[in-house]
């Protein structure tokens, strides 16, 4: 099966009606991506997963600001069924087996921003701003023996210019991991879709201004998804 | 109706009150042997690593109190697999309310299945209303082999009891609570369960 996931419910009106609505529509995950971390934006973000957990009837993952154990905890008890991490992966990459060990590697989604710079593709972090000296493959296997169940990986090359996921990237970390990964960045049309699965051997793509945007309607995706050989959820 | 979700310290059971909520009942969260006993409707979730959920279980001596239980018990996930007469996970001995083995997807597909996927074969009444192939969640890596008890089926590289029912027993390896509207029926037709019928 494939999922169609939509992100950042950030800037989008009320989150929990939005987040309700998508349910509706045929989404078939949710990711709420808040990047603020301060004490009391983390507060807020708490009451914001109980709502929408109170609400939604498919699983959500929430992201941003995550850096400690104690964090993840407050989330899942919210009701969030996974939590996704990126910075502080990489600075402190034990927290990937601290929170499998604690809490299970299947809402452990670790999250991948990389650009390919002359021919090597490099992870990079504040949301595609800083380089490090990460091989985005050699981080993504790392990632998975540490116990992530989840790699979601933003090509930087590729988000915002709506022409189509990184796919060869993608198939590459497919075949060489044994996790589930999720593909964003560069959904334009209802073609990107269907290659992202086909030719990228994702496992999930994730959208969020084509839909935000009603230029792609989850329920036509899905059909053509279908009609194209592609396992979907219809509903 | 009285609903208790069995809380023995094991995973996230808010989304599973929240989606009692959703169908108009209120469940509560009870360790205590009197109030499961007492209870219409009984839920035991779970969700992390088999072994330490059994230890948690023999703890409080619930391990004695779930497999006697005469209401519609309900387990979910590991809740399910706990159910069983054994794990391959920490090599754990189970409940024995299930004649089933769990074992460990193999490595020729992604482990965990974290997602959608197909239900068939469906039997009983929990699944009044709910049509054959229709999409539930599910986030695991171990599984039900195929047993006697068996309800409902789901393929992910192998064959496996994605539900099961033993007398007043239900067992079911997805999340109703996050299965959209299909697991919300599913959790619905539960409720309604009537031994007496």
């Amino acid at each position: 099966m494939k999922g169609v996931n939509f992100v950042d419910l950030r800037d989008a009106g009320d989150p929990v009606e939005l987040a309700a609505a998508y349910a509706e529509k045929g989404a078939d995950e949710l990711v709420f991506l808040d990047i603020s971390a301060t004490e009391e934006k983390r507060k807020t973000l708490a009451k914001l997963v109980l709502d929408v957990a109170e609400q939604l009837n498919i699983p959500f993952t929430v992201g941003g600001g995550i850096s400690s154990v104690e964090d993840v905890d407050i989330l899942l008890k919210n009701g969030a069924d996974k939590v996704s991490i990126n910075s502080s992966a990489v600075k402190n990459p034990d927290l990937i087996n601290q929170l499998s060990d604690k809490f299970g590697s299947q809402c452990v989604v670790v999250a991948i921003d990389a650009k390919n710079i002359d021919g090597k593709w490099t992870v990079h972090l504040v949301g595609g701003k800083v380089p490090t000296e990460l091989d985005l493959f050699e981080w993504a296997k790392e990632v998975e023996e540490r116990g992530a169940g989840e790699i979601l990986f933003t090509s930087m090359d590729h988000d915002g210019t709506k022409n189509g996921f990184a796919n060869e990237a993608l198939a590459r970390l497919s075949s060489e991991l044994n996790i589930p990964i999720i593909a964003s960045g560069g959904a334009g049309n209802i073609e990107h879709f269907t290659d992202t699965f086909k030719k990228g051997k994702a496992d999930a793509a994730l959208a969020a201004s084509v839909f935000h945007f009603k230029e792609i309607e989850i329920s036509e995706l899905k059909d053509q998804l279908r009609i194209a050989g592609i396992p979907v959820r219809i509903t | 109706m009285k609903i208790v979700i069995i809380d023995y310290g094991a995973g996230n059971i808010q989304s599973i009150k929240f989606a009692i909520k959703r169908l108009g009942y209120e469940a509560v969260l009870s360790s205590n042997e009197d109030e499961i006993r007492q209870a219409d409707k009984v839920i035991f979730p779970g969700v992390g690593e088999a072994g330490s959920a059994m230890k948690m279980l023999r703890s409080t001596g619930l391990d004695k109190v779930i497999p006697t239980l005469k209401q519609p018990v309900l387990g979910i996930c590991l809740g399910m697999q706990l159910m069983c007469d054994h794990s391959e996970e920490g090599d754990t001995q189970g409940l024995g309310i299930f004649n089933a083995e769990v074992k460990r997807f193999d490595n020729s597909v992604k482990v965990p299945q974290i997602g959608w996927n197909q239900i068939t074969n469906l039997e009983t009444h929990l699944f009044d209303n709910v049509q054959n192939e229709e999409y539930v969640y599910l986030v695991h890596s171990y599984y039900v082999s195929e047993c006697i008890d068996e309800i409902a089926r789901t393929e992910y590289g192998v064959n496996y009891s994605t539900a099961l029912q033993r007398d007043n027993f239900y067992g079911v390896q997805f999340h109703p609570e996050k299965s959209s509207k299909t697991g919300e029926q599913i959790l619905k037709n539960f409720l309604k369960l009537d031994l007496r019928n």
